[in-house]
């Protein structure tokens, strides 16, 4: 134990001092991590880039041997793969075969008909060639290829390819090599087409494979302009015989003889082939790596509380790829080659590596306290979770070591390269990563975290800045969980699911990038694929790399130099030659050979000379040298997979081709020619000609206009089906949206939006400022002073307390009814229906007497409590407790004053004198109210209304009367929150202390009533009731700033709740004193406080509501405003919240945070924000609108969620 | 409200006491037809019992889990085509939907049920599961799961025991890196041992059949994927059950956890 204590403390300090390395010198750092990763990833340029793209090799036929299986030491420029003998040689026999001189007479077909014909004896004349010398008899039958069956799925080739032979391919093969079933074939172009797969094709197709050159330069066509046929006899060889080949060659050539061929014959091509990658091994590799990618997705969401978060997700994915980069590369520079495919492998080497550790790295970086040096925050946070970072490292090297004694090679080589790689991730952990992280940590400033914090839900920060010394214990570290379980728990927003997808599509435009992607897609695979495109480039890069291919014009891009190059026996010998080597044989013979063969029909044409294009020339030209390359790359590979043979990572030997020439005469052609041959029509003009290719083009054009349009109604048919028939033309919520900005959701969704004709209380003649209730009765103070008393129920005006003047004007209510909304007006007077409201018995026949007052002031000093601070908020619990014991039992006549014992840790008390002893029968003397100040708070329990005033002073009012019941004038302070406990009043005060009275009720037994239903009944007061005042405790610095609202609760716990000017929101319980939590969230005053069982909303002056969970002080999440109006909140349910806003309120559901409804308040309503709320008896809302008073019910809302 | 998520746990363990009597030959058709009324009755549902929220999320957990299953058996399907371990009576074409069409539905109706079963065990013996509960280790969860799919597959092993024992101590693995939990362990144990017995039914009774069966008449790692498969889907069960798709549906299962961290 005390070995791993030491080492656990050995690790720490390590991890602590590196962390001050890291953080103080972070430019060298990065620069020296980014120069180890590019060394260690330099040996990965050896490695070829992958791609399924052949790779050729050129020698020497003349010298050629088949390379041993051995690595030799003289490779040079030799590939690694040149190493054995090949799966094939590949021998093409080219044909270029004309009817000459062409016939008027002909008819198209001709064109093909006596050409193609001639296949099947040249391929007698191949199988039956036999060269015999010394060493024995050499047939095509011994040297070739033997393939067995096709594979299962190809039966339908069965007739066309061969099995169990020789793999011979050539046209002949269309119909089955036998001469007969060829002249008594009616329509050679639809046999040919009939095996051709219908649709898009890019790969190898059966005409392809056959014919040996591309469809375009067959010639078989009825179009075809220059009626040259070509074609190749294809013979796949399984073993070289030099002698063989070239006796085959010399005897072709002797019956075939090319004049002017110029065919270079002493190169063979050697063609490597990548593994290919099917679909069956594509669809597991996408999917590995999509879990992958949601697997980093994941990782990195949870990265918070940093400055630049894509930054850092970014840095963490760059760690670990680099890392596993930097492992393939060490692996491949001590000579470990990777055997295996390392795409397949790469998602389970990250999976293993792993994101976790930056993850941690990061967490506990953020969690130190802020306002510490960088450096130390960095260090502190390493240090802190170093142990765990060892010992999952640990872990994990001692599982990859028992992978690696499982002595299966390729577990092996996995573990090989997890080992690198884990090291190499922890590397660059520990000095890319925290070096990154230092920077940004050093980027966000306090300014930043404040203005993030209030987005953010779930965690408190640290500590708020060094504003807040006294702040000795840090809160609990986060944990991990807190962000993604409650978000997106709260934050849930109750919207229709189609309208969620809906839009969800639309915000994110998915369908559109979607659209983009695969149109990228699809053109990277037409351009990969194209015979013009990817391949051209991959033929120009290998002629250029192969050595051999140097030396002549064959060197040369095949594709790129072929206009000028081509040669042609009327055409420019001189230019011929200056480009290609002259060829071996003397010119004058051909000259002379062409000039026989054009001779003859010299006499039966006169018209030869005025029409050249009717002579079909045969030229050879350098793209016939290695015409394999026009076709695609995958021919040979598809070739050989049609017999399960395949040429993955293994290579095929293509001989120099051997050229044929064919001249035959038109009485030939004449002769073969099938009795359906003539009823083609006659060869189309010229113009029409190039219509084959515009058809496609047209027919491309025509099948996506199809599509578009059936996309279009496919979605229109969707929008029908997820879209009622009336959605979106309601006029109204267009009309009422302008009204200001509703607060809307991420959706950019706003709830329903309703208009209500409130009942109006109107009376006050400037705005109101204070609201109170108790669900009875309803008290408001406008800014002229002016106190009103109205029914909760009926909206009568009850009392009126000026400002000037102490009488009493009992109220006549009067109401009218107004294009629905019902409007109180009182100083108008106008009744149009008088309707006497049967008041509350309790108010019709109180005595109206002449209170007795009395007043007892007790004076308590000030005591400073919290100068010295203690860590979890000061317990003045027993001073209250004290308190409330001693007047607990109402004892009449209770005017003494009891000294409070000093506070145990606070200095000695100072006394105060006591301001005011008010005697009993004092009619309007002594509590004269205090006109000159303004009404700051009010609070209305029973009917007694405490209304605190600027100048510090507390009256009680008598809500019924009018009359003023007794006052207290201790505090010099302004009272700026009131709340009513019990029988004891709080006040707050505008220097952050919070003073407690005790009100004593010294009334006549027998007189005492209860009104109200709430759980703690209020006691009643009536008038003859005797009623005192005392300061009872005061407790000062409770917050550094003014406390602004005040508010209680008593439903399981006993808890007070009081909001200040800085921001912090304190939850104190009412029993002991003691404070429960101390939260801060809002940037501005706090200037609103409700809660319910389970939690506490708070608003703000940042117009930011938060909702905190009332026993662990942890904020849930927190809804944005609108602006000037997030003072006003209430409570209607446990789980329904009402805000004010420009005009209307806003009912929210408070489990998750989703906006219900808003509710306009009439029609006239600009610019008039609700800045007081009260929630009467659950049924109503009452907020103030200016002068007026606003009473809503709200039964729809409430029927729906109770 | 616990009530009646326990009434919805109850329905998805019943139905998988259903599932378990079928059982011969006419269990794959029974269990089609078991799995054709299970999506008429969902698809007829869908709209119909939205208003009863939990019966809906239980539904739509249900959903997710048949689909992953689903894609994950086409999937790894795949990978074992490639290597020609199975042989199904038709072609063997390598595309997508090259086996045969009752393996898909099957392994996404079996996917559901675990990953049902697996936060109903949970509640019912009362420890819910808190170890790395994270999307994020759910997908690190599938990863490995392909890989060990992939290992079976791929790797060319000296001799069938070895590869056995080489997936078991991957799967053992993959359950103490993702899960840790006794009722996890237990659960994947008896998703293991039920899937090979049907396994070994199926191929007794002809419906299809390895190219190489090494046990009895199977291969000898299929209870190995199966747990490690068990173990995988009951992760993404677990978590499809914490996160709250609607409201108030998540807290018969949410409320320790987050009683759990305040404490913690």
């Amino acid at each position: 134990m005390t070995v791993r204590e030491r080492l656990r403390e050995k690790i720490s300090a390590a991890f602590y001092r590196h962390g001050l390395l890291c953080a103080s010198y972070p430019v060298p750092i990065i620069l020296f991590t980014s120069a180890s990763i590019l060394a260690c990833c330099y040996p990965l340029l050896r490695l070829p880039l992958p791609g399924t793209g052949p790779v050729e090799f050129t020698t020497r036929v003349r010298d050629y041997t088949v390379p041993s299986h051995e690595p030799q030491g003289d490779l040079g420029e030799r590939p690694d793969w040149y190493r054995g003998p090949p799966v094939a040689y590949i021998q093409q026999v080219l044909v270029k075969a004309a009817v000459s001189p062409w016939d008027s007479t002909l008819v198209p077909v001709d064109v093909f008909r006596s050409p193609l014909g001639r296949v099947f004896s040249l391929l007698e004349e191949i199988r039956n060639h036999v060269h015999n010398d010394g060493s024995g008899v050499r047939s095509l039958e011994a040297l070739c290829l033997q393939v067995t069956d096709l594979l299962p799925g190809l039966r339908r080739m069965q007739t066309v390819l061969p099995e169990h032979g020789c793999l011979l391919v050539s046209p002949g093969n269309y119909w089955q090599n036998q001469r007969e079933l060829f002249d008594s074939d009616p329509d050679l172009l639809k046999t040919v087409h009939q095996h051709e797969p219908k649709g898009l094709h890019t790969s190898a197709t059966l005409r392809d494979l056959l014919f040996g050159v591309p469809v375009k330069h067959t010639g078989v066509s009825l179009y075809s302009r220059k009626r040259v046929v070509t074609y190749t006899i294809t013979m796949v060889l399984g073993s070289y015989d030099a002698r063989f080949l070239s006796s085959l060659r010399a005897r072709l050539r002797q019956l075939h003889p090319s004049v002017n061929c110029s065919l270079r014959e002493d190169h063979m091509v050697h063609v490597h082939f990548k593994e290919e990658i099917g679909m069956a091994e594509l669809i597991p590799l996408v999917t590995t790596y999509i879990i992958l990618f949601a697997y980093i997705y994941f990782s990195t969401r949870k990265i918070d509380m940093v400055k630049s978060k894509w930054g850092l997700a970014l840095a963490a994915v760059v760690t670990v790829l680099s890392s596993l980069l930097m492992s393939v590369g060490l692996c491949t520079l001590f000579g470990l080659t990777p055997t295996l495919n390392g795409g397949e492998i790469f998602p389970y080497l990250v999976v293993v590596i792993g994101l976790e550790n930056v993850l941690v790295l990061t967490k506990s970086v953020v969690s130190t306290p802020v306002d510490l040096e960088v450096k130390l925050r960095i260090a502190q946070g390493l240090s802190n979770e170093s142990w765990s970072i060892m010992k999952n490292m640990a872990t994990e090297l001692c599982i990859i070591l028992i992978g690696y004694f499982t002595l299966v090679p390729a577990i092996q080589e996995f573990c090989l390269f997890a080992v690198v790689g884990l090291v190499s991730d922890f590397f660059l952990q520990m000095f890319f990563f925290t070096t990154v992280l230092s920077i940004d940590i050093r980027r966000m400033e306090l300014a930043d975290l404040n203005r993030r914090l209030p987005a953010e839900a779930g965690m408190p920060p640290p500590k708020p800045g060094p504003l807040r010394p006294r702040e000795a214990p840090p809160p609990p570290r986060p944990s991990p969980y807190t962000i993604t379980l409650q978000t997106p728990a709260f934050r849930n927003l109750r919207l229709p699911k189609r309208l969620r997808v809906v839009y969800f599509l639309a915000r994110t435009r998915l369908a559109q990038r979607f659209i983009m992607v695969g149109t990228v897609i699809w053109i990277g695979i037409l351009a990969y694929t194209d015979p013009a495109g990817l391949r051209t480039y991959l033929a120009a890069q290998v002629s250029e790399q192969s050595p051999l291919g140097e030396g002549g014009a064959g060197g040369l891009p095949p594709h790129l130099g072929v206009a000028s190059v081509f040669p042609g026996p009327g055409g420019d010998p001189a230019s011929t030659l200056s480009v290609l080597p002259a060829p071996a044989e003397p010119t004058p013979l051909p000259e002379n050979q062409s000039q026989g063969h054009h001779g003859a029909p010299r006499e039966g044409v006169p018209h030869q000379a005025q029409a050249p294009p009717l002579v079909p020339q045969i030229s050879w030209g350098a793209e016939d040298e290695e015409g394999w390359r026009r076709l695609s790359f995958r021919h040979w590979p598809s070739l050989f997979s049609y017999y399960n043979i395949t040429l993955a990572k293994r290579y095929i030997s293509i001989l120099p081709v051997i050229p044929v020439t064919l001249h035959l005469s038109p009485r030939e052609a004449i002769e073969t020619r099938h009795p359906q041959d003539t009823r083609h029509p006659p060869p189309p003009s010229l113009k029409t000609n190039d219509l084959p290719a515009d058809l496609t083009l047209y027919k491309v054009a025509a099948l996506g206009l199809a599509a578009g349009v059936l996309l279009v109604l496919l979605l229109f048919c969707l929008y029908r089906v997820l879209c009622p028939r009336n959605y979106g033309q309601n006029g109204v919520a267009h009309g009422r949206r302008r009204r200001g900005d509703l607060p809307c959701d991420d959706y950019g969704y706003s709830p329903p939006i309703s208009e209500i004709s409130p009942l109006l209380l109107r009376g006050h003649s400037m705005d109101i400022e204070c609201l109170a209730s108790d669900g009875m009765l309803l008290a408001s103070c406008c800014l002229a002073g002016q106190i009103r008393v109205w029914d909760a129920q009926t909206g009568d005006c009850l009392t009126v307390i000026p400002k000037h003047g102490l009488r009493r004007s009992s109220s006549s209510g009067c109401w009218e009814q107004r294009d629905g909304g019902r409007v109180f007006d009182e100083d108008e007077g106008y009744p149009l229906r008088r309707r006497t409201t049967p008041r509350p018995a309790l108010f019709e026949d109180q005595p109206d007497l002449t209170p007795l007052i009395d007043t007892n002031f007790d004076s308590q000093p000030p005591s400073h409590l919290l100068l010295t601070p203690p860590r979890d908020g000061f317990d003045f619990g027993g001073l209250v407790e004290r308190a409330y014991l001693e007047h607990e039992p109402p004892s009449p006549g209770l005017t003494a004053s009891y000294p409070s014992p000093s506070p145990p840790s606070g200095p000695p008390p100072q006394r105060r004198r006591s301001l005011g002893y008010i005697q009993p029968p004092v009619p309007q003397g002594q509590g004269t109210p205090d006109w000159e100040s303004a009404v700051w708070a009010m609070e209305l329990r029973g009917n007694l209304i405490a209304a605190g005033r600027s100048s510090g002073k507390l009256e009680l009012w008598d809500a019924v009367e009018g009359s003023l019941r007794c006052s207290n004038e201790d505090g010099v302070s302004g009272i700026t929150a009131l709340a009513f406990l019990n029988n004891r009043i709080v006040a707050a005060r505008l220097d952050g202390s919070l003073d407690f009275f005790t009100v004593d009720i010294n009334k006549p037994l027998g007189l005492l009533q209860y009104r109200g239903d709430n759980i703690p009944p209020s006691p009643c007061y009536s008038s003859e009731d005797v009623i005192s005042c005392q300061l009872t405790r005061s407790v000062q610095c409770a917050h550094q700033k003014p406390i602004t609202v005040l508010n209680t609760h008593t439903h399981t716990y006993q808890v007070s709740q009081c909001g200040g000017q800085d921001g912090a929101i304190c939850l104190w319980d009412v029993l002991t004193g003691s404070r429960v939590s101390h939260v801060y969230g809002h940037r501005g005053d706090v200037t609103s406080l409700v809660c319910t069982t389970s939690c506490v909303i708070s608003s703000g002056l940042d117009d930011l509501i938060c909702i905190w969970d009332r026993s662990t002080g942890i904020k849930l999440y927190s809804i944005q405003q609108e602006v000037g109006c997030g003072a006003s909140l209430g409570v209607i349910s446990e789980s329904l919240l009402v805000t004010g806003g420009q005009g209307c309120v806003s009912f929210w559901d408070l489990n998750f945070g989703d906006l219900l409804q808003t509710v306009y308040l009439g029609q006239s309503s600009d610019g008039q924000g609700v800045r007081q709320l009260v929630v009467l008896n659950n049924a109503a809302i009452v907020c103030d609108f200016g002068s007026e008073l606003s009473l809503v019910y709200v039964p729809s809302v409430l029927e729906k969620l109770d | 409200m616990p009530r009646l998520e326990e009434h919805c746990w109850s329905r998805s363990c019943a139905s998988r006491v259903e599932s378990k009597t079928f059982s011969g030959g006419n269990w794959v058709a029974s269990r089609a037809e078991e799995m054709m009324s299970i999506v008429t009755t969902v698809l007829s549902n869908a709209y119909g019992s939205l208003h009863s929220v939990r019966a809906a999320h239980l539904i739509r957990r249900g959903l997710v889990l048949f689909t992953v299953g689903v894609v994950l058996a086409l999937v790894l399907n795949l990978l074992q085509l490639q290597r020609n371990v199975t042989l199904f009576p038709e072609e063997v074409m390598a595309t997508l939907f090259s086996s045969a069409w009752w393996i898909p539905p099957c392994c996404g109706t079996a996917a559901a049920v675990v990953g049902l079963l697996y936060p109903c065990i949970d509640s019912h013996l009362g420890e819910p599961h808190k170890f790395k509960r994270e999307w994020a280790s759910v997908m690190r969860c599938i990863a490995v799961f392909v890989g060990i799919n992939h290992a079976s597959a791929k790797l060319h092993f000296a001799n069938n025991a070895q590869l056995s024992l080489t997936l078991a101590a991957l799967s053992l693995g993959l359950w103490w890196m993702f899960d840790r939990s006794r009722s996890g362990f237990g659960l994947g144990i008896g998703t293991a041992f039920l899937a090979t017995v049907i396994t070994q039914l199926l191929v007794y009774n002809g419906v299809y059949q390895y190219t190489y069966p090494d046990f009895l008449y199977v291969r000898s790692w299929l209870p190995c994927i199966f747990f490690s498969g068990g173990v995988t889907v009951g992760n993404i069960g677990r978590q499809l059950a914490m996160i709250c798709l609607c409201p108030g549906k998540c807290s018969c299962y949410f409320q320790p956890h987050a009683n759990h961290i305040s404490t913690c």
